[in-house]
């Protein structure tokens, strides 16, 4: 008898969830007037607060983007810190619209977690770091060292698979936080330290010496990191999905911040800026937004290569080249499909 | 007998002879060393080792520390400065001195309006007054840029009094609330401030209308009266049960399947008064919390509900009654049996899934209650051994008075069975407040938390030791002061046995 009130209770309470879920994500955002996205409780480049608390990096940057394009106001965004743990979860209970913290889009989380991936912010990819005294330049050449690892992450499985693919022994030194893993690196007891390579080279950045210390040329997995919201709500993802490769068309179109209220003040010689900056076509209103919409996010933010060298570019402490991260026509992985 | 002593004696001094110097060699610091350190061959050698440890000890740390560098923007600013003065190795403070109130207070808004009246009048003036920078039609980008631009003229002391002047206020009045429970010769009637306490702190910490933590305290007061005034009319279980639906009523809706959209009562009546008297202050959520101020905010809220709690499970534990028996074992041993990190990610994540995705149910309220309850269940069990610790007379004295069980238990068997369990009262409070610290791992933002946050920025990354060691600090001094609280209870209350 207890169990069938449990259990109508349960169902009753879920049916409530599900009438309360109908109205969508675009409009639960603009009701609330603030964005809510799931960021890092802090990695260095990717998301940090200042003195006053105001949260900047390129994860953070590509929310303020968001919450430019639906609300008209970067600084409209509250930053949900999460762990690796609570992230899927929170996203998954609505606690946070949208999750932009260095999530690795995988096919598992994908599909059985009931997320959408909506394109690739920052392709990573795991490395490892050695003191130049090891005199090694290859990673193949690492058999029988000691690896300062973090456990319960992808890394530590695409460690075992890569030694093993190279027929080579390690010993594992597990350390749970990045921050533990630079120290025990620096102290000597591992020979090795290995983590995506974007966080090599913030961590690398922060040594002392930093030229007796080198991030081998091997990369061995795939990392794209990219946003992350609920399966279902299709326009909602459209309008995270185009917002990310709106900064990355502008790059490649030569839109800045500067220059961007310049270009929408009247139509160009290029008719696919015009359709982006909405001075010609209506694509704004296509996803429920005003036409000049990317104009905002630009003004506000920057185009995509001005977010990178600003956060994470070569002339910040995280020091990261381009690499995979440029734009096709460069050499690299980034491409927006056409604005039309 | 003293006379016949007298007459067998041949001489009797009769004044006492002054107080003589010692014999050379038996008094002051060389004979302490020699007594002390050096009384033997091992013992001297021992001395000199753990002379030699002490001594390595502190040259290793001491220069480290007070040579630390106060005034530098990021650590490799520290490094400069340090390898500047020729220095080995120096503590970089400056981290400390420019996020000390970060590490305190977390992300909890600044009073931005006040602090820029008093302190920046000139730059509100040129910025075009309070309205232009702080009103609804200000942009939010100009106004952080304001801000900033003020904080790092006015100074971090001047923000700490004046710009947290709520969560400081709210600190003072927690000291003013627990002082008559703490010492009893202050006057009782504080004690109504101790009861109000509560509810003026949540208006002080979250801000928004006072009409919220008002009409909830006479919601409480007002079932209360009710369930007074019925009982003496129409017996105590009427009385007692008329309270309860007054208090469904006011909190709940008692009549799930009717919508009169009338029931709960607080939230209309809220509504009425909000619009029509909107007095309160700048509501701030939960999320903007952090710091020492959520150990502090968690800890006492853990400590204080969850010692009345624990006092009544350890009574039910011991009930004859066994429905309350049982309902207080099982409690008691699964919230013991399961570790405070699960129960914290049950509260996080597990509760989202029961809850319909609109309930906007508070993580730090969540975080609170699963503290509390698991807090009481320890206290329970430390309670339990004073009970059981009192001999069996006592309970019978109380019963051969002819008391009842509650007026048995409130003026004879408690007050005994707590002053025994005192230390390991405040050993499972040192305990909670310590295990604040957990949080961090559900995503709130607490002290160490807080460091990683710091780290992650590009000045500071790579810092460790300064962080930690100011915030291992701030615990210390807060469980000090408890432990020393404790060890004063307890000799005022030693009357008995010792």
């Amino acid at each position: 008898m207890k169990k069938t009130v449990f259990l109508g209770t349960l169902a009753v309470a879920g049916l409530a969830a599900s009438i309360a879920s109908a109205q969508s994500t675009l409009e639960q955002v603009q009701g609330a007037g603030v964005l809510r996205c799931g960021s890092n409780e802090g990695l260095a480049g990717f998301a940090a607060p200042d003195a006053n608390g105001v949260w900047s990096g390129f994860d953070v940057s590509l929310c303020r983007a968001i919450a430019t394009a639906v609300l008209g106001d970067p600084q409209a965004v509250e930053f949900v810190p999460l762990t690796s743990q609570t992230r899927f979860t929170a996203l998954a209970a609505g606690e946070v619209d949208v999750l932009v913290r260095n999530s690795t889009w995988t096919f598992s989380r994908d599909t059985d977690l009931g997320l959408d991936f909506q394109g690739v912010n920052y392709y990573d990819g795991q490395g490892f770091m050695v003191s130049t005294s090891l005199g090694v330049a290859s990673a193949t050449e690492l058999d029988g060292a000691t690896v300062c690892i973090q456990t319960g992450t992808t890394t530590e499985l695409n460690l075992a698979d890569f030694f093993r693919v190279n027929n080579m022994s390690y010993e594992p030194v597990p350390v749970a936080t990045n921050a533990e893993g630079q120290q025990q690196y620096l102290a000597g007891a591992c020979d090795v330290y290995t983590t995506d390579v974007s966080g090599l080279a913030a961590s690398r950045a922060t040594f002392e010496n930093a030229s007796e210390h080198v991030i081998l040329p091997e990369i061995v997995s795939k990392e794209p990191l990219g946003p992350v919201v609920r399966h279902g709500d299709n326009l909602w993802g459209d309008i995270v999905y185009w917002t990310l490769h709106g900064l990355i068309a502008a790059e490649e179109y030569g839109i800045t911040s500067a220059n961007v209220r310049e270009l929408a003040s009247a139509p160009t010689d290029n008719p696919e800026i015009n359709r982006m900056l909405g001075t010609e076509g209506e694509l704004g209103a296509m996803i429920g937004l005003s036409n000049d919409w990317l104009v905002n996010v630009i003004a506000a933010v920057g185009n995509y290569g001005e977010i990178f060298e600003q956060n994470i570019g070569e002339n910040t402490p995280v020091g990261l080249a381009r690499g995979l991260n440029a734009q096709w026509t460069d050499g690299g992985l980034l491409y927006a499909p056409p604005f039309r | 007998m003293s006379e016949a002593h007298a007459h067998s004696v041949a001489y009797v001094r009769d004044a006492m002879l002054p107080e003589q110097a010692p014999p050379p060699g038996e008094t002051g610091a060389l004979h302490w060393l020699r007594a002390n350190l050096f009384s033997s061959i091992p013992n001297a050698l021992l001395t000199l080792i753990a002379l030699y440890f002490i001594w390595s000890l502190l040259a290793a740390i001491l220069p480290w520390t007070l040579n630390g560098i106060w005034d530098a923007g990021s650590l490799s600013e520290c490094r400069e400065i340090r390898n500047a003065r020729g220095i080995e190795s120096a503590a970089c403070w400056a981290v400390v001195n420019e996020r000390w109130l970060q590490l305190i207070f977390g992300f909890y808004p600044t009073d931005d309006r006040l602090l820029a009246s008093m302190f920046y009048s000139e730059g509100l003036a040129a910025a075009g007054g309070a309205e232009a920078v702080f009103g609804p039609g200000a942009s939010s980008t100009d106004r952080i840029a304001f801000v900033g631009q003020m904080k790092a003229e006015i100074g971090n002391l001047a923000i700490f009094f004046f710009g947290y002047w709520r969560p400081l206020l709210a600190l003072i009045l927690l000291v003013v609330a627990v002082a008559p429970i703490l010492y009893s010769s202050l006057p009782r009637k504080l004690l109504w401030f101790s009861l109000a306490f509560p509810f003026v702190a949540v208006f002080l910490l979250w801000g928004g209308t006072i009409w919220g933590p008002v009409l909830v305290a006479a919601g409480l007061v007002a079932s209360l009266l009710i369930a007074r005034v019925v009982a003496p009319a129409a017996g105590a279980l009427i009385g007692m049960l008329a309270g309860i639906v007054a208090f469904l009523a006011i909190f709940l809706n008692p009549l799930p399947f009717l919508d009169l959209g009338l029931f709960p009562l607080l939230p209309n009546v809220k509504a009425v008064l909000d619009a029509a008297m909107p007095i309160g202050l700048p509501a701030i959520e939960s999320a903007d919390f952090g710091g020492f101020m959520l150990a502090i905010i968690i800890g006492t809220s853990g400590i204080v509900l969850s010692l009345p709690l624990g006092i009544l499970l350890a009574l039910g534990r011991q009930s004859s009654m066994p429905l309350i028996k049982w309902i207080c074992v099982s409690f008691i041993e699964v919230i013991r049996g399961v570790p405070l990190i699960v129960w914290l990610f049950t509260a996080s994540l597990l509760l989202n899934y029961f809850l319909p995705p609109g309930t906007d149910f508070d993580l730090l309220l969540r975080v609170i209650i699963m503290v509390t309850l698991f807090a009481s269940a320890y206290i329970a069990e430390v309670v339990r051994g004073g009970l059981a610790a009192l001999p069996k007379g006592q309970y019978e004295a109380a019963d051969s008075l002819g008391l009842d069980y509650w007026k048995s238990m409130r003026l004879i068997v408690l007050p005994q069975a707590l002053k025994i369990s005192i230390p390991a009262i405040v050993n499972t409070f040192i305990g909670l407040f310590k295990d604040t610290t957990l949080v961090v791992f559900i995503g709130l933002r607490d002290p160490l938390g807080l460091t990683n946050a710091i780290r992650a920025t590009g000045e500071w990354n790579g810092i460790y030791w300064e962080l930690y060691i100011f915030v291992g600090l701030m615990f210390f001094v807060f469980c000090f002061f408890m432990s020393r609280y404790s060890m004063y209870l307890e000799r005022k209350l030693a009357t008995d046995r010792r």
